[in-house]
């Protein structure tokens, strides 16, 4: 069996490329698509320490993994908005380009 | 000494009707007159029953005390003021004393309730004021009700309640008036008077109330009983406290009963419809001083200085006001300083210890005096109505109009009528006022008012100390008792005597002989009989209420009766001597005015025949000696500059201009404005609000710059506090 550490060590990496993205990109797809990354490395974890914890005081224990899959439907509704919202300031700008999008500056 | 719980013979438990039927009355005809719509004789009946039912239960407590041979009763009515040693209870005294002072003045007082009821129902007409005859009676239910509680008192402060009573009720009735004079003209004369006699009778207060705190500090109490049983020892050990007492009591007395140098007021109080001038300031008010000078005799006994004193007083009075009354062509004036003067007589004898004389002149005094002032209000509405009828007659003839039935002027519409033809309000003809108490308007009366002619020459003769009138026997008493005790007194009283004959005499033969002078007195009218009876009445006690108390052995019906309460004092018996030169100068008075006024009687504009001869002694008599100036030099102007001062400079220039408006408004304005305003306000708590304002903005100017729109710094700044976080928490 796999020991736990590596599938966290995996989702820390995978967090760190995805937080990585999200500061470096301009393409708010890009971004979108980093934000996922660091989602699932979350979701990784979740699931990498539902597993090793799946018994916990003689009773089934599957906090973990429920958890992801409320990440999973939150992630899904989040880029259902967000893809609308970029769809709009796309039409209204005719680009997407992020570091153009400073409109709420103070 | 019994109260009332161990008598139970008679019918004491009346006493508190003395005070409550009059209220009663006074009650109803406050209440009901208005809704009922009471005409004039009901309101008039209603106060006239109610002082006849004081008068009835006067006679049956009078009835009960001659049962019980002269005890005294004390019938408690309620609790009044029990503070500390103080205890004072709303206590009746009833006996031969104060039923004596309750007859006289129910029943002099019911007989005028009755009287008033004709002259009011014509007074308030000739003065366009008809809706105030009802308030009349009322204050003269309350005079009976405060009168009665005067007397019957059975301890000095009960006695200053109804004597203050007394006092309000002179005060209303002599600015019955309020807003005219006594000739009716709009003036505040007549309010002027009222207060004079307030203000008068206050000094007179001060002096009773000082006596009556003396004897609280020194004796223990204001109860009669009690007060008397301790003054012979403090009379031993303090005698000057006895003194102080009853010398400060004697300036309670010259107010309320008019003695020198107080007497000022009861001139002026003949502002008062003419029934009040006879029941308040003749008959029993003003003998209140007599009453109550009578009711401490255990205390005078004790202290002949102010015995002397009190002589003194009441004959200097006497003989004082009888001369200027010599020189007053008012009918009323000269009757109020004959007022003036026989009250003086009673001061006089009660200073004495001539005590039963004094009660005597009292009674005497009430009923021919009473029956003096009502006939002249009969003369002066007889006048005022001949005036009317006169007027009225010569209105129409002006107008080329047929003479009328124009004898009876005196209902409203035809008042009014007489306002439009100029008339009215006592005017004449030539736009003057016509006085219809002046003593010169007046002469040849006898036929037109034969009534009132007869009644006023009983009353004259009374005063006068004619054989066999009443007031012969109470004057001859009293100057019998000065002659045997005080020969300057005697002298003054006499002398006294001579001018009341004199200024009566005078007065007969100005009003009733001779012709008239006046178009009014010419068609004068006699009165109704609604005060003619009254009148007679009066009449006949002047006449008969000399039996009261004959100088014969055995006739000392008074002096007996009095006895009980007063002590036993064996009566005198007749002085031919005394006798003889009082009535022999009142003969020779009544003889020298004839000669005067009556052989040659006065015509119209002439002036007294008197003052030629006398000169300037008559100016003095006719100007009242001017003692009024007098207190207004002294007293008055001098009184009136310091209010001025006062007013002027210390209230108003220092007080109000420079410690209100410079010292107090200009703190305050320094304070306000200065202080407060800019100091406080403006830099404190304005400038903490405005630097809390500006250093908000300074901070959120600086804040601003983080919020840079850039997405990704915001995401950065995320990481960045993750990192910080997980940091302190991992490393801590």
């Amino acid at each position: 069996m796999v020991p736990v550490n590596y599938y966290v060590a995996l989702s820390a990496i995978l967090f760190s490329i995805g937080a990585l993205g999200v500061l470096i990109r301009r393409n708010p797809l890009i971004i979108f698509m980093s934000i996922e990354l660091m989602l699932n490395a979350g979701n990784l974890a979740f699931v990498a320490f539902g597993r090793s914890y799946e018994i916990a005081g003689g009773q089934p224990f599957f906090s973990g993994q429920i958890f992801v899959f409320f990440v999973i439907a939150v992630a899904a509704a989040e880029v259902a908005v967000g893809l609308a919202l970029i769809v709009e300031i796309f039409k209204t700008r005719k680009n997407i380009n992020i570091d153009e999008l400073n409109s709420l500056k103070g | 000494m019994h109260l009332s719980e161990s008598v139970s013979t008679g019918f004491f438990f009346l006493a508190p009707w003395l005070v409550f039927a009059p209220l009663t009355g006074l009650l109803i005809n406050l209440i009901f007159s208005k809704w009922f719509k009471f005409s004039e004789n009901w309101v008039g009946a209603v106060a006239s029953l109610a002082s006849g039912a004081a008068f009835v239960v006067s006679v049956l407590l009078a009835y009960s005390v001659s049962l019980n041979h002269g005890e005294v009763v004390r019938w408690k009515l309620a609790e009044w003021i029990h503070v500390g040693t103080l205890n004072l209870d709303w206590t009746f005294r009833i006996d031969s004393l104060s039923t004596t002072m309750m007859l006289v003045v129910s029943g002099v007082g019911t007989l005028i309730h009755i009287y008033a009821i004709g002259y009011m129902h014509e007074d308030v007409r000739f003065k366009h004021e008809e809706g105030r005859f009802n308030r009349f009676f009322l204050f003269l239910n309350l005079f009976i009700a405060a009168m009665m509680i005067l007397v019957s008192g059975d301890s000095y402060m009960m006695l200053f309640v109804g004597w203050e009573g007394v006092g309000l009720c002179s005060f209303l009735l002599i600015g019955f008036w309020f807003e005219m004079d006594t000739l009716a003209r709009p003036s505040w004369a007549n309010s002027n008077a009222a207060k004079k006699a307030f203000i008068t009778n206050r000094v007179g207060d001060f002096g009773f109330l000082i006596a009556g705190f003396l004897m609280f500090w020194y004796l223990g109490s204001f109860q009669f009983d009690e007060v008397f049983k301790a003054a012979p020892e403090i009379a031993h050990s303090m005698p000057w406290v006895i003194v102080a007492i009853t010398l400060f009591m004697l300036v309670g007395v010259a107010g309320k009963s008019a003695q020198i140098p107080l007497y000022i007021w009861l001139p002026d109080a003949m502002a008062g419809p003419t029934p009040v001038s006879a029941l308040i300031h003749a008959a029993t008010m003003v003998t209140a001083g007599v009453y109550l000078v009578t009711r401490s005799a255990p205390l005078y006994t004790l202290v002949p200085q102010a015995q002397y004193i009190v002589a003194m007083v009441g004959a200097g009075t006497a003989l004082f006001a009888a001369t200027i009354a010599v020189g007053q062509y008012d009918i009323k004036k000269v009757l109020a300083y004959s007022t003036i003067s026989q009250l003086g007589f009673m001061v006089a004898a009660v200073g004495m210890g001539a005590y039963v004389a004094g009660m005597f002149h009292l009674i005497t005094h009430a009923f021919f005096k009473a029956l003096l002032f009502l006939s002249a209000g009969s003369v002066i509405l007889g006048l005022e109505r001949g005036h009317h009828a006169h007027a009225h007659h010569v209105a129409h003839d002006d107008h080329g109009k047929k003479k009328k039935e124009g004898k009876h002027a005196l209902s409203k519409a035809e008042g009014r009528k007489e306002e439009e033809h100029g008339h009215g309000g006592g005017h004449d003809e030539h736009g003057e006022v016509f006085d219809p108490g002046d003593m010169r308007n007046m002469g040849g009366l006898r036929k037109t008012m034969p009534v009132t002619f007869w009644l006023y020459m009983i009353g004259t003769l009374a005063l006068a100390g004619i054989f066999p009138f009443a007031g012969f026997w109470s004057k001859d008493e009293i100057l019998l008792d000065a002659s045997l005790h005080f020969t300057s007194v005697y002298w003054q009283l006499t002398i006294a005597a001579f001018f009341t004959a004199f200024y009566m005499g005078r007065q007969i033969w100005m009003v009733f002989f001779g012709e008239a002078r006046t178009d009014a007195a010419k068609h004068a009218e006699e009165s109704p009989k609604v005060m003619t009876v009254p009148l007679m009445v009066l009449a006949v006690l002047s006449v008969a209420g000399g039996a009261l108390n004959l100088p014969f052995e055995g006739f000392h019906n008074l002096g007996h009766w009095l006895g009980h309460t007063l002590g036993e004092v064996e009566g005198l018996p007749l002085d031919m001597k005394v006798a003889g030169i009082s009535t022999g100068l009142a003969l020779l008075a009544i003889l020298i005015s004839w000669f005067l006024y009556g052989r040659n009687p006065l015509k119209t504009g002439e002036i007294d025949p008197l003052k030629k001869p006398l000169g300037p002694i008559f100016t003095g008599m006719e100007g009242k000696w001017f003692v009024d100036e007098g207190y207004f030099a002294v007293i008055i102007n001098p009184f009136n500059k310091i209010s001025q001062f006062l007013a002027d400079v210390i209230d108003w220039r220092f007080w109000h201009d420079f410690v209100h408006d410079t010292v107090i408004l200009g703190t305050y304005n320094w304070l306000s404005e200065i202080a407060l305003n800019e100091y406080a306000d403006q830099k404190g708590i304005d400038g903490f609000a405005n630097w809390l304002g500006s250093a908000t903005q300074s901070v959120s100017a600086t804040l601003r710059k983080v919020q840079n729109g850039f997405v990704r710094s915001y995401a950065l700044s995320v990481l960045l506090g993750v990192v910080l976080i997980l940091g302190y928490l991992i490393l801590k």
